[in-house]
């Protein structure tokens, strides 16, 4: 089981890397071989409204963000055809358990932004120990909308206003039962959300603000309500991003989190990320996450790997 | 049927609630980090403030260094398919004046701005989004070139950056 767990985790960064090779090697292919400025662009560039690495990433729910938490920007805006969007896959290992989503994001006129995620919660060794079965994985569904209601994070330099929009999260786990033995109330639940972004530019520094109300326990992973609370929670999330420089941008991440089962203690996540843009389409995220207690099993802490490509 | 098993054993082995964090505690915990993200934000700034800023000035390498660019540039949005029909046809020599002296203002330098408001000089033009973008792109590469730091360029374009306003018509 535990080789069958390496294996796994290798054929996953092997894929990651092909993918973004295979993806980076013709948009280089075509610079080199067109010569115009417009596709010789280096990967600093703005892209369609930003400055690339203030775009952000896909978060670990489908939206355009950070690693765990929404920000206020549309995804993919490209003000040439007015549709973008992006693809990703995150993979998420802690002592414990592993956790691998995927989805795509589609933004439309730098002011609507429509998400699907697909989690899927690998208990690994602690299924057996939770009489679930070694290996026992969660999935969860995720549909996200997300609308700008004012602001531009990026070129709005000279007032604090930040890009502000409000965000909904549609959360279907598909083990229910599951969820009703530990004490969830639902095997399924809505996020509400606001953001607020702004990057500073001037000092090359991004922060984001989310303020979500949620019933979810661990993300929805392990259901919505619980013995102990069945009632939305307003949560705190915030994302600090410095831009290193044209290709990397280095932060910090926290979210809060409810509590709302009894069987096992749920605390905040925090993690310390790098992101890295190849080029304009292709860029790479490694976090270290610390995750807390998850399921009674205590302090988890791993890394986080993410590569994402823009369209 | 296991599930049952499985969970009665659980709350058997992990007995009893733990305890809630307040939502108020939690709340305060962001809060606070935010703040703290302020402060040490807008440290560098005051910090600076005391004295004439003309960092950025001295960054682009002062007048010469700041008609060097933009003469440059001038010749990458003529060579840029996005951006040559908007500069092609324009008063060329007059542009490259008047934009080196309002960079040389906007970065703190010993200059003064003798050309017409943004958005006169822009009105008509019917100007997007991506060909604002695309000269911004553009800046960037001619800034490289000229070695000019990546922090200080985000400084130049922050205060480029809210033009957009009366450039963008649509």
């Amino acid at each position: 089981m535990r080789q069958s767990n390496v294996s796994d985790t290798f054929y996953r960064l092997a894929g990651m890397a092909i993918c973004v090779l295979a993806c980076a090697a013709p948009a280089y292919g075509q610079a080199a071989a067109d010569g115009s400025i417009a596709d010789s662009m280096p990967p600093s560039s703005l892209s369609g409204g930003r400055l690339l690495l203030t775009q952000g990433v896909s978060s670990i729910e489908g939206a355009a963000g950070g690693g765990l938490t929404p920000w206020a920007l549309i995804s993919g805006y490209d003000t040439a055809n007015q549709v973008g969007g992006s693809v990703f896959d995150t993979y998420i290992k802690t002592q414990d358990y592993s956790l691998n989503t995927y989805g795509v994001a589609l933004g439309l006129g730098n002011r609507v932004e429509f998400s699907l995620a697909k989690e899927a919660f690998d208990t690994r060794q602690i299924g057996a120990l939770l009489g679930l079965g070694a290996g026992y994985t969660l999935t969860q569904d995720i549909v996200g909308a997300k609308v700008r209601l004012f602001g531009d994070a990026v070129l709005d330099q000279d007032s604090w206003l930040p890009q502000v929009a409000a965000g909904i999260q549609f959360k279907h786990n598909e083990n229910g039962a599951v969820l009703a033995a530990i004490g969830a109330k639902s095997n399924s639940g809505t996020d509400f959300y606001l953001s607020a972004t702004k990057l500073l530019l001037d000092q090359s520094l991004l922060f984001n603000t989310t303020l979500r109300l949620t019933k979810a326990n661990q993300y929805g992973l392990l259901g919505f309500g619980g013995d102990n609370s069945n009632s939305y929670h307003p949560e705190f999330e915030g994302s600090l991003a410095y831009l290193l420089s044209k290709k990397l941008a280095v932060g910090v991440e926290y979210r809060s989190k409810p509590n709302n089962l009894s069987f096992a203690r749920e605390q905040n996540a925090y993690d310390a990320f790098v992101a890295w843009t190849l080029n304009k389409h292709v860029s790479l995220t490694v976090a270290y996450v610390q995750l807390g207690d998850i399921a009674t099993i205590k302090n988890q802490y791993g890394y986080y790997v993410s590569a994402q490509i823009g369209f | 049927m296991f599930l049952r098993k499985s969970a009665s054993k659980y709350r058997l082995t992990r007995p009893g609630p733990t305890p809630r964090t307040h939502w108020a505690a939690r709340a305060a915990t962001g809060i606070a980090s935010l703040l703290l993200a302020l402060i040490l934000n807008a440290m560098p700034t005051a910090i600076r403030g005391a004295y004439a800023d003309d960092s950025l000035y001295q960054a682009l390498g002062q007048k010469q260094g700041i008609i060097e660019i933009v003469n440059d540039l001038y010749d990458s949005v003529l060579a840029d398919p996005r951006l040559r029909p908007y500069f092609v046809d324009a008063p060329q020599k007059r542009i490259r004046q008047k934009l080196s002296e309002q960079i040389c203002v906007l970065a703190g330098g010993p200059c003064q701005y003798t050309g017409r408001s943004m958005d006169e000089t822009h009105r008509g033009l019917g100007i997007d989004r991506p060909a604002f973008n695309a000269l911004v792109e553009d800046l960037q590469l001619v800034m490289d070139k000229h070695h000019v730091p990546y922090h200080q360029q985000n400084e130049l374009l922050a205060k480029l950056a809210p033009m957009y306003r009366v450039i963008i018509e649509k």
